[in-house]
């Protein structure tokens, strides 16, 4: 059998469209973190289970580990490292997940921050039972669902409130 | 948990998918890749193509066919679930998509693909034998359907041949005063199903049931219906009793599947306690609707 080993594509990450020449077995997830250096992204599982590789794509969660690099060309993929207003600076988010300690070994928290934001911009101000929805998906074996789950409803609450002072003025 | 090597093609067309899919017996077709792709990383499936149908237009749609609403094969579960022509003439699938996955394994995972892969413990196969779906797909540039009833041989086997490509789905609608309900046991919400009900009925004006379809997933190596169950309660109230007898009578002769997290015998017991808590929905979510004209 002909193989053709690689095939060279183009990946929109974090607004920078790179070209790659890879392995179409090559999941998107293993791409971010050993050709774009995204160690963001993290590998847990691998198989779909954990939730701990999800990125966006076209603002939506996905599991990295579950698709081929090669089948995200022309998509929008959005890693931990892309969400941050500026260097040095924390969007709102991973600011309120300082605050309230949203963490502990931090294996979990890019996914549960990516999966957070894309809440919240789908849904400003989420129940407390839309959250838990949104993250179910992504588990932290330090089970500090807790503190988590504060995190985002704080995020909710300032991301809510700089909306209402921005109409107000 | 790294796949095998393969050669990846993304063909434009459902035919040309087939004819690649016709002349190599180790390639595959992959939609969603949610079960495909940690398949692949076990080492459990190692095509050495995989023929990509992620980018065929004409397999994501969600059409009003009047007596029907049919869903392209590649239409994404995320999709269906926001679709609000879905959530107004197919209920019952509005009330289980969320049961599927999590939300970012239904942001990949497709309509048709969940079909085609047709595990015991899914959703859609579920949903597709409760409601009678037809299936339709394309083999040798020809179009074909086939009933759900007839789809499902066993776990993940399939009616469709080596060559095929599932491309859509046709769900009957009902009219009428008809309310559903939807019930699954699993480790965590989320999970793979112990087991799972579905029911979907129409109740007269007087509230007896002029017409109901159950359905039990995960029990056994494909979806069923209870239909003795079913025409025991038609013309009947569905009070708790007669529907407890009816559902656990039609589930005395199936041998359910056994594995470590649960028995037969608990998978029957539990079938039938779910089977009467989803007619109790649907026939509660009846009553709340105005009355048949």
């Amino acid at each position: 059998m002909h193989w053709r080993s690689r095939m060279r594509i183009e990946l929109i990450v974090n607004g920078t469209t790179h070209a790659l020449d890879i392995e179409p077995r090559t999941t998107l997830l293993d791409c971010l973190r050993d050709n774009l250096g995204l160690k963001g992204a993290h590998a847990g599982c691998e198989h779909g289970v954990c939730g701990a590789c999800t990125v966006l794509l076209d603002g939506v969660p996905v599991r990295s580990c579950l698709m081929f690099a090669v089948q995200a060309e022309g998509n929008q993929i959005t890693t931990i490292e892309g969400i941050t207003p500026g260097q040095g600076e924390l969007s709102p988010v991973q600011d309120a997940f300082c605050e309230t300690h949203g963490m502990q070994c931090g294996y979990c928290t890019p996914a549960m921050i990516l999966t957070a934001h894309a809440l919240l911009n789908a849904n400003p101000n989420p129940t407390r039972e839309d959250i838990v929805e949104a993250i179910s998906g992504n588990i932290c074996r330090c089970t500090g669902y807790a503190q988590i789950v504060e995190a985002i409803a704080l995020a909710a609450e300032r991301l809510s409130g700089a909306n209402r002072a921005k109409d107000a003025s | 948990m790294k796949a095998a090597p393969f050669e990846y093609v993304r063909p434009r067309s459902v035919d040309e998918a087939c004819d690649i899919l016709a002349g190599d017996e180790n390639a595959r077709l992959i939609a969603g890749g949610q079960t495909l792709v940690p398949m692949m990383a076990m080492r459990l499936a190692r095509p050495t193509r995989l023929i990509d149908i992620n980018r065929i237009a004409e397999l994501s749609f969600i059409r009003d066919e009047g007596d029907h609403v049919a869903i392209g094969a590649m239409t994404r579960q995320r999709s269906a679930e926001r679709d609000p022509l879905l959530a107004a003439r197919l209920p019952l699938l509005a009330r289980a998509i969320p049961w599927i996955g999590h939300a970012a394994t239904r942001a990949r995972g497709t309509i048709g693909g969940s079909i085609a892969n047709a595990d015991p413990a899914a959703e859609l196969p579920l949903l597709a034998i409760t409601l009678d779906a037809e299936l339709s797909y394309r083999a040798g540039h020809a179009s074909q359907t086939i009933a759900a009833r007839d789809f499902f041989a066993g776990a993940m086997t399939t009616a469709l041949p080596q060559d095929g490509c599932l491309t859509g789905v046709r769900f009957p609608v009902w009219r009428g005063r008809i309310g559903t309900g939807f019930a699954e046991v699993n480790a965590r919400r989320s999970d793979f199903a112990f087991a799972a009900a579905a029911a979907q009925v129409e109740l007269d004006p007087e509230g007896l049931c002029k017409r109901i379809a159950i359905g039990i997933g995960a029990v056994a190596e494909a979806p069923f219906r209870l239909a003795a169950a079913e025409s025991k309660l038609v013309g009947m109230t569905l009070d708790q009793a007669r529907v407890m007898d009816a559902v656990r009578a039609a589930l005395a002769d199936i041998e359910p599947m056994s594995d470590p997290h649960a028995s037969p015998r608990y998978r029957r017991r539990v079938a039938a306690e779910l089977a009467a808590r989803a007619i109790a929905e649907a026939r509660a979510d009846a009553l709340e609707k105005p009355h048949a004209h």
